[in-house]
């Protein structure tokens, strides 16, 4: 049975001048699989309640739960989570939820994470459960951002991609060119999966997060290259979230 | 802002279905009551901006299912899953 439940914010991390990652304590977890999410749930005092739901950012083996979230201005629940919300503050919970959008750490084919945005949190669980467990399964993961300041866990995935564990990052921008920048400057495009995707016969896992029009725009792309549509993993964000 | 940019997938009502089902249900298997594909929970469209929840195929677009809640009920219309395949806990 899912049931709602209380944790407790330990830290805070600003991971971009808009994404924070939240580290939870949270009493009698009982553990997650790399790429599950959680559904977070606000209280007003007139009992008024928003519910979003957040993926979670951190390895199954990892002491504290982890929410990476964007705020959005217009948003119900985000502008609280990333603003408002002190350590020591209670938050209520249920999870983890899904076994769909997961990466079970036991899957030898080669992986392709693709990522647009706040989309990078599922997978960057799944890359730090990767890690974790010293598995050289060949990974791949493209990362769409709108500007270098955006790049949520840039150090880290820097760090991860250079492990030599058989990992490679690539980052597109589409915002900006930046001078000295090695990475693509463009939306995600046929070309770009030519060169960053493993070849369709390799037989890929691939898992698509992010906002619905990049997670529809890069599968169906994928789709079109002859990569077989089941194969393929998505997870929609929505044009906002929340 | 367009309708398609608001369209969810099964992954995120994996809280509701639990909440109805009591188990994990975005890997269930469904077959479409139109046209018959089968498909995992997770791969459905979703549109949850109203009131109730709709869940349209994966393939054919046409409605699977409609959820509506509240005032502590659940109303669940599955007049377009032929079939609901889950492993129980």
């Amino acid at each position: 049975m899912l049931s709602w439940q209380f944790c407790t914010l330990a830290e805070i991390v600003q991971e971009t001048p808009r994404v924070a990652s939240l580290y939870l304590d949270v009493p009698d977890w009982q553990g997650h699989m790399a790429g599950q999410h959680v559904d977070v749930r606000l209280t007003a005092d007139d009992g008024y309640r928003a519910e979003r739901s957040y993926s979670i950012a951190s390895a199954p083996a990892d002491r504290r739960l982890a929410l990476t979230v964007e705020r959005l201005e217009d948003g119900e629940v985000s502008p609280y989570l990333v603003g408002e919300l002190r350590i020591g503050d209670r938050l209520e919970l249920r999870g983890p939820i899904g076994g769909y959008f997961v990466w079970p750490g036991d899957d030898q084919r080669p992986l392709l994470l693709i990522g647009g945005g706040s989309g990078v949190v599922p997978l960057m669980s799944m890359l730090r459960h990767r890690a974790g467990i010293g598995s050289t399964v060949a990974a791949r993961l493209l990362f769409s951002s709108r500007s270098q300041a955006d790049i949520i866990y840039r150090d880290e995935l820097t760090r991860l991609g250079s492990a030599g564990d058989g990992l490679t990052v690539f980052h597109t921008v589409t915002r900006e060119k930046p001078a000295g920048w090695t990475g693509y400057t463009r939306r995600v495009d046929e070309a770009m999966l030519k060169e960053v995707a493993w070849p369709k016969q390799d037989s890929p896992a691939v898992f698509i997060c992010g906002p619905t029009s990049f997670v529809e725009a890069a599968a169906s792309l994928l789709v079109a290259m002859g990569y077989e549509a089941p194969t393929i993993k998505t997870e929609r964000f929505g044009a906002t979230g929340g | 802002m367009q309708i398609e940019e608001m369209r969810l997938d099964g992954n995120a009502i994996g809280g509701l279905l639990r909440e109805i089902f009591t188990v994990e249900m975005t890997s269930a298997v469904g077959t479409c009551a139109s046209c018959g594909a089968v498909n995992e929970v997770g791969r459905v469209q979703v549109y949850a901006h109203a009131a109730g929840t709709v869940v349209r195929c994966a393939d054919c677009e046409q409605v699977l299912m409609k959820i509506v809640r509240g005032g502590g009920r659940c109303w669940v219309d599955m007049t377009g899953v032929r079939c609901l395949e889950f492993v129980l806990d």
